[in-house]
């Protein structure tokens, strides 16, 4: 059966089931949803009202064999940054849309009373059904509740309380395999959820498969992009440390952000290092490695459990670590696993909102370093929905407008992630050109500056950072298209035969003829289709910059500023 | 002269953390490497005082040394 689009409107509560048009049949994952948003949604819309649409897509290789390949994107303007939104995630809801032949699903309007509802897709088939139960309960109880209606073999959607509050630092929780939580965490896109009143998606595909044109042509591609894959050394380091593998040598570069980017090294770095992480999981039973999706030949994901051995979190992500961490200062990984469990309960962004809390604590609001506290005005202001909660839960640049202070790291309103762009500066350029406010994973320079994949660059000089930035984020556009987990990104930059590998994967579940030219020729049509959407929103170039203080508080060690002019930013968009 | 030398990663595994070495004048970053067994092949990244080096910089009194494996993440 032929992929179709599957449309709710929640203003009358009606579905449809469509062709694909044809201007969209050959895009998949934020491609897609950056289409669909450009070609439906009003740019100048308020994010929470109805005009505003959310499209969930599978990529293109998604619910197939292909590793790595369970990538889902969600869409919408966001409410966060107001600019056009793609965030992507891993657990089993990609190849569960894919297997039910939904190439995206478009949720549209807003009901008209103040009813809950939920939503299931099967294969040929979209319901709505009102929701009372789970309204005000976390992603846990919500995916325990569901899985008991229907099966643990279906997928879920679904949106805590900060989702239902409509924080922009809202995000929403994709169940993996093993019923526990990955998030589509950036830009608020949980607040637009929210907005439409749907607290969960139900996907049930049964027995349902993907066709592949070529089934040979793609198990011969599919062995050698997975060898290409398992063999790189990226992948081995990441399947025993995970991604918090990073905290040493970033902090010892000196971009480890600390104490709301104050300074650039953190003096409790070890204690929250992978390698401290991966011991502590070994001692008490957890598993180092775990994948987010099934065909995940990386692995990346843990299970940390607590001091009694029982499960605490998955997914315990450098970014999250960081900011937790170094960003407020606290040195104890199981108090930073405690918040990250809570968060994803909550259903709200841990870079945003803990990034928030470094803010609040310049300001006074808490102490530094007062995991306790931290902890309590999750559980009690922001699941809850107090003032605090609300400011805090509406991210860093909220929390920063209230209580009037300068240092506050944001792009286009969106909180800074984990590298200083003064010591780093190519992801400076990322931050301040990304078409989606402050982003790491839409131009990874990072790879290339500090880590040494794809060639090098001087994290402290100017020179080639722009170039780096643009092909950087070129290249993530068609890979964020495709399903692919953007791990592969060191693979495919070290060895040649990977990218042919995965093109001949797409052309041969297709059967069609791709080259690579095509694939940066959609890369950078995707960035542009983006760009349009946010200058006809009333962006400018001028919102293409990093905040002052970057410019005038030199950051230790290395006592570096952020210097590119506006004109050496603007120069990101000339191809 | 004295180097401090910090490992990361595998390679901690049978070795150390963190280390004073006194070294002699004009030892360069790929000898430490050498002398602790550690296969070039498999070094992704060295800093020395939290700059990127190459396996010919030659060491300074009082450097301090870090010697990463292939990573990644993000």
């Amino acid at each position: 059966m032929a992929d179709k689009i599957y449309r709710v409107n929640m203003t009358d509560l009606s579905t449809s089931i469509e062709d694909v048009p044809a201007d969209w049949a050959g895009h998949g994952g934020r491609g897609l949803t950056s289409n669909i948003v450009a070609a439906e949604v009003p740019p100048s819309c308020h994010p929470l009202g109805s005009k505003n649409k959310l499209i969930f897509a599978p990529g293109l290789l998604s619910g197939t064999a292909a590793s790595n390949s369970g990538r889902i994107s969600a869409g919408a303007k966001s409410p966060l940054t107001g600019t056009i939104k793609e965030s992507n995630s891993g657990g089993s809801s990609a190849q569960k849309l894919a297997k039910i032949g939904c190439k995206a699903l478009i949720i549209e309007g807003q009901p008209q009373d103040d009813c809950w509802y939920s939503l299931t897709l099967k294969p040929g088939e979209v319901t709505i059904s009102k929701e009372d139960d789970l309204v005000g309960k976390g992603n846990f109880a919500v995916v325990e509740s569901v899985e008991k209606r229907f099966s643990d073999k279906i997928g879920i959607i679904s949106i805590g309380q900060a989702g239902e509050m409509l924080m922009t630092g809202a995000n929403i929780s994709i169940k993996d395999p093993d019923s526990h939580l990955r998030s589509l965490g950036r830009g608020g896109l949980g607040a637009v959820m929210g907005s439409k009143k749907i607290k969960f998606i139900a996907l049930d595909a049964g027995d349902a498969k993907v066709a592949i044109a070529d089934v040979d042509a793609f198990r011969a591609a599919n062995k050698v992009f997975s060898k290409a894959l398992v063999s790189h050394p990226v992948s081995q380091a990441l399947a025993t440390y995970g991604t918090n593998v990073l905290v040493n040598i970033i902090n010892e570069s000196g971009g480890f952000p600390t104490k709301n980017f104050s300074t650039g090294q953190f003096e409790g770095h070890e204690q929250i290092s992978g390698e401290t992480m991966h011991d502590r999981i070994v001692e008490r039973g957890g598993k180092p490695k775990h994948g987010c999706h099934s065909g995940c030949v990386i692995q990346c994901s843990q299970i940390y459990n607590d001091l009694k051995g029982k499960y605490k979190t998955s997914g315990f992500e450098y970014e999250s670590i960081w900011a937790m961490g170094a960003g407020c200062t606290i040195d104890d990984l199981d108090q930073l696993a405690e918040m990250d469990h809570i968060m994803d309960d909550i259903g709200i962004d841990t870079i945003e909102t803990a990034v928030a809390f470094g803010v609040a604590m310049q300001a006074g609001v808490l102490e530094f370093a007062d995991a306790d506290e931290m902890i309590r005005i999750l559980k009690e202001e922001i699941a809850l929905g107090t003032a605090l909660g609300r400011i805090i839960g509406n991210g860093a640049g909220s929390v920063g407008r209230t209580y009037g202070m300068t240092q506050v790291p944001v792009v286009k309103n969106q909180a800074i992630p984990a590298y200083d762009p003064r010591a780093i500066k190519g992801i400076g350029i990322t931050y301040a050109t990304s078409t989606q406010g402050a982003d790491h994973t839409m131009g990874y320079t990072i790879a290339t500056e500090i880590l040494g994949a794809g060639g090098t660059a001087d994290p402290l000089a100017k020179e080639g950072q722009v170039e780096l930035s643009r092909n950087l984020q070129i290249a993530t556009a068609a890979i964020d298209s495709t399903g692919m987990c953007l791990f592969i990104a060191f693979a495919v930059l070290d060895d040649s035969t990977c990218l042919p590998a995965l093109i001949d994967m797409i052309n041969a579940r297709f059967g069609i003829n791709l080259t690579a030219d095509d694939v940066t020729n959609l890369g950078m049509s995707i960035l542009k289709t983006e760009h349009a959407f946010n200058l006809a929103a009333g962006f400018t170039n001028l919102d293409d910059r990093l905040p002052e203080f970057f410019a005038t508080n030199p950051v230790p060690p290395h006592n570096a500023v952020w210097d590119f002019t506006g004109d050496e930013i603007d120069a990101f968009w000339n191809f | 002269m004295q180097v401090q030398v910090k490992l990361f990663a595998f390679f901690r595994e049978g070795r150390f953390i963190r280390e004073d070495k006194e070294l002699p004048t004009g030892t360069t970053a790929g000898q430490v490497v050498d002398d602790l067994n550690i296969d070039r092949e498999e070094v992704g990244v060295l800093m020395i005082n939290s700059r990127h080096c190459t396996f010919e910089t030659v060491l300074q009194e009082g450097d301090i040394y870090a010697i990463f494996p292939v990573i990644g993440g993000g």
